[in-house]
């Protein structure tokens, strides 16, 4: 099997200071994958790196594209990598206002990546944005409220309604379970893991929440100060951590 | 005579302008960012068309201005006034006699020749702007050609109202190319945006000017299910009875009372002149309004 994303070499810094230093891998078609590690360990900036709102210092991102095969999506165009992250790619932020149109309707929010690449049937349309809604389990009445007016585990399961609706291959998420209590943290990842599964999606998922990537990830990467420190299978590195760094973060967590 | 320099632009300024529009004109539909002056009015009276009025004129031509379609409104008046005194040309209020026309939310009714300039008051020239608030983000939408989010705003309308809402400044896609904000006229008039004149818009504030050259395929936006339509109030006009020019409404007393009428004054002059009338008007006298 081909991977879907190959990542070589990437590094970025900001001056003197490391944001992440020569990270490699893989990732697979249906393949979740945590990146997990301390506040200001350059997850985020990998990930931004990895879905192009970052040029990093070296390395390449080959990805999979439906039409032309590997690319390395650094050395692409600009309107080519838009494209992508219009229609193979999604990004889900951890705060769902990053991610959302906060004074257009819900349906429009959902909409608005099918009008991107070219819808321009309005029932058609608005179909879909209600058979979205309902599947992150928002009630279709909502369709034409505004964001403002969800509540914040409704406003992430709308952000992720809106990304999925063009069928990507690769979702990014930040955080997406930062600032949720955790209940609704819960419904959430389970939304979440249903929908990887579903629709065969693969997925890097940031985090520092560990029992988040427990539940989602196949595999784990730990960062730390800009590197990776240990890979591995997710229960593998969190019942058996090898590395220093990945035994305190292990046992950092609290137990109720 | 007067102190001032022909239309009251240095040459430096008025050539300056000049490139700005041929720029447009060769990229249509395109923003041309240029360095507006402070003109002797403020911001919103119509800066930008005056500059660009500015720029054309030549003494031999004659300058019309239309306010909300009509000539006799302070703003027409004045800036009508303003170039009778700084470029000595000749005015009128008549269309067919005007060979630059400065306008404002309006297009005349009566057809545009290809010796005619049309030049346009641009208050707002990106037509993204309500929904992406970033410069930076909406240059690169135009030069990627992202439009996407113009259609989210249409699909907003319909989802509010039932209908595409939008009444002017109907955001229009220029020879298949740039989404363009018509300025605030009446998306009646949009199907004219298609004509043998040229059109020049100048928005003063924003410092942009862009251009339609003669001839140019305009098209209004819209959904497949929900096309786009020009629409007007569904009546005929009072004074001249005419069903096809766009109308003013216009409440008569405090018991409800009320008459629509031509917005294009001329138009509706020249009609009644001709000896149309309409369900409230009286057959036309010289100096009666």
């Amino acid at each position: 099997m081909n991977p879907l994303l190959n990542v070589t070499g990437v590094s970025k810094s900001y001056g003197d200071r490391i944001g992440c230093k020569d990270v490699s891998f893989d990732l697979y078609p249906g393949e979740v994958m945590g990146i997990v590690g301390e506040s200001g360990s350059g997850k985020s900036t990998l990930l931004s790196c990895l879905a192009g709102h970052l040029g990093p210092d070296t390395g390449a991102v080959n990805f999979d594209t439906r039409i032309a095969g590997m690319r390395d999506t650094i050395t692409m165009s600009e309107p080519e990598r838009r494209m992508l992250s219009r229609t193979d790619w999604a990004f889900v932020h951890q705060h769902a206002r990053d991610g959302l149109r906060m004074n257009v309707s819900a349906g429009g929010n959902v909409g608005e990546r099918l009008m991107a690449v070219g819808a321009r049937h309005y029932g058609e349309i608005r179909e879909q944005a209600i058979d979205w809604l309902s599947r992150v389990e928002i009630n279709a009445d909502r369709v034409d409220d505004r964001p403002s007016a969800f509540s914040g585990g409704m406003q992430q399961r709308l952000q992720i309604a809106r990304n999925l609706v063009t069928g990507p291959r690769l979702v990014f998420m930040d955080e997406p379970t930062g600032g949720l209590d955790v209940s609704v943290q819960a419904r959430l990842l389970d939304l979440l893991r249903g929908l990887v599964r579903e629709m065969n999606l693969s997925a890097i998922i940031v985090t520092h929440d560990l029992a988040v990537v427990r539940l989602l990830a196949d595999r784990l990467m730990v960062m730390k100060d800009g590197h990776v420190v240990e890979t591995g299978l997710t229960d593998q590195v969190l019942d058996d951590p090898q590395h220093g760094y990945t035994q305190l973060l292990v046992s950092s967590v609290l137990q109720v | 005579m007067t102190d001032y320099n022909f239309a009251y632009l240095d040459e430096q300024t008025k050539r300056m302008i000049r490139r700005a529009i041929l720029k447009g004109l060769a990229i249509p539909g395109y923003q041309v960012p240029f360095a507006s002056r402070e003109m002797p009015m403020p911001y919103g009276w119509g800066t930008g068309g005056v500059q660009v009025s500015a720029a054309v004129l030549t003494p031999d031509d004659t300058f019309k201005v239309i306010d909300q379609g009509a000539d006799d409104t302070t703003n027409a008046v004045s800036i009508r006034r303003f170039f009778e005194k700084t470029a000595g040309v000749a005015v009128t209020e008549a269309t067919v006699d005007a060979s630059v026309i400065q306008t404002r939310h309006r297009i005349p009714e009566q057809e545009l020749r290809s010796d005619q300039i049309l030049v346009y008051q641009v208050p707002i020239p990106e037509p993204l702007r309500f929904l992406e608030p970033s410069e930076v983000e909406t240059r690169k939408m135009h030069s990627l050609e992202e439009y996407g989010l113009m259609h989210v705003k249409l699909y907003e309308d319909i989802s509010q109202h039932g209908a595409i809402a939008t009444a002017y400044a109907y955001p229009v896609k220029v020879e298949g190319r740039y989404v363009m904000d018509p300025s605030p006229i009446p998306k009646f008039d949009n199907p004219k945006l298609n004509m043998a004149g040229i059109q020049l818009f100048g928005a003063g504030r924003e410092q942009r000017i862009y251009a339609v050259p003669p001839y140019t395929d305009v098209v209004s936006l819209d959904f497949d299910d929900y096309p786009f339509e020009a629409s007007k109030a569904d009546h005929a006009c009072d004074l001249c009875g005419a069903e096809d020019s766009y109308l003013d409404e216009l409440i008569v007393d405090d018991a409800g009372g009320r008459m629509f009428m031509c917005s294009d004054t001329d138009y509706c002059a020249g009609r009644r002149k001709a000896g149309c009338i309409g369900a409230q008007g009286i057959p036309y006298q010289e100096d009666v309004a």
